[in-house]
């Protein structure tokens, strides 16, 4: 990855700070040399930073979990900063499913459908109540799935009822640190112990 | 029509019916053998003409059944609630798909969670529930699944 020298004017310096950010992050050492640059790296820690970055979540709500999605998706919030960059209508194009409200017993097998159809690496972010335990149709319910992690594994679980769009937004940054580090999120919590 | 002048015409067409007052709409308690000849009447006069069913339920009340109508008329802006007690233990009524079409799948819905019997019905099948859910009536209070249901 070539580093191209700025001069040291006014423009510049933004710029200069906006890459500094950039490579802060990047999962290596860049020694900069005349005419150009020097990368050191794992090819794994590249691939899992690229991964993280480019999370295309799939267009997935089943209750009213999918309207703080469509607010995450939307102008104020605006997951595409985070490389969630826009929610794809298929799952052969999706990276991640956010399950987003209730699964029920006849939705059960579509979701699994839905998960089966993803191309690997796949991930999956239970948002809200519903999604986690059944929630508030825990109890007394013929028809619903008590958690959808029952159905297919879950990397990530969001609380709330439902979840703001802040909470969701932690969850989605969560899994890419979890993609990250490649380790899985009990590793990640013993590792920070 | 205002509410007084709906009960006095609906009384005139059945002297039988009861009426509870005080919400919205006026409440109309109907026995069930009434209930197709009045829904005849009450879609095809002309100063009522419910065109519109717009909520059919039923309600579980452990001792009985009552089926729920909402009406509404498009042309003279008037809601009425149609109510008619159900035995519980032999849920029989019969079917208004003929005369508002919308109530065959409402009433598919009712038979599949409550189990009433609409006699006439041209198709009376499950809904929504699938293959295996016949006679089992999820939405009765005494309804029991060990499988799925945890109790409170």
């Amino acid at each position: 990855m070539p580093i191209r020298k700025a001069p040291l004017n006014g423009y510049n310096i933004v710029r200069m700070t906006a890459q500094k950010n950039t490579t802060k992050d990047f999962p290596g050492q860049i020694h900069e040399t005349p005419g150009g640059g020097i990368v050191l790296s794992k090819l794994d820690d590249v691939i899992n930073w690229a991964r993280s970055n480019s999370l295309w979540p799939l267009t997935f709500a089943t209750s009213c979990c999918g309207i703080e999605y469509m607010s995450v998706a939307g102008a104020k919030y605006d997951f595409s900063r985070f490389g969630f960059e826009v929610a794809r209508a298929t799952p052969r194009q999706a990276d991640v499913i956010i399950i987003a409200g209730t699964i029920v017993n006849k939705m059960a097998p579509v979701l699994k459908r839905l998960y089966d159809q993803m191309a690997d690496p796949k991930y999956v972010i239970a948002m809200g109540a519903c999604a986690i335990s059944g929630g508030p149709f825990f109890y007394n319910t013929y028809s619903v799935v008590k958690g959808a992690d029952h159905v297919i594994p879950v990397d990530v679980y969001v609380a709330g009822c439902p979840p703001r769009p802040e909470a969701l937004m932690h969850a989605l940054i969560t899994l890419q640190q979890k993609i990250k580090s490649g380790l899985t999120r009990e590793q990640i919590r013993t590792a920070k112990d | 029509m205002q509410n007084e002048e709906l009960k006095a015409k609906i009384t005139e067409l059945l002297s039988a019916a009861t009426f509870e007052e005080g919400g919205e709409w006026l409440n109309i308690n109907v026995e069930p053998a009434d209930w197709l000849p009045l829904a005849q009447q009450l879609r095809n006069d002309a100063s009522l003409y419910f065109d519109y069913l717009f909520c059919l339920t039923c309600i579980d009340w452990k001792t009985h059944l009552t089926m729920v109508y909402h009406l509404s008329s498009t042309k003279h802006r008037h809601n009425i609630v149609i109510k008619s007690k159900l035995d519980r233990n032999k849920p029989e009524i019969q079917t208004v798909s003929q005369v508002w079409k919308t109530a065959e799948f409402h009433e598919r819905e009712v038979y599949e969670m409550f189990g009433v019997n609409f006699l006439n019905h041209p198709d009376l099948r499950l809904l929504i529930l699938p293959d295996g859910w016949e006679g089992k009536n999820p939405l009765r209070k005494d309804f029991e699944d060990p499988i799925n249901m945890i109790k409170l």
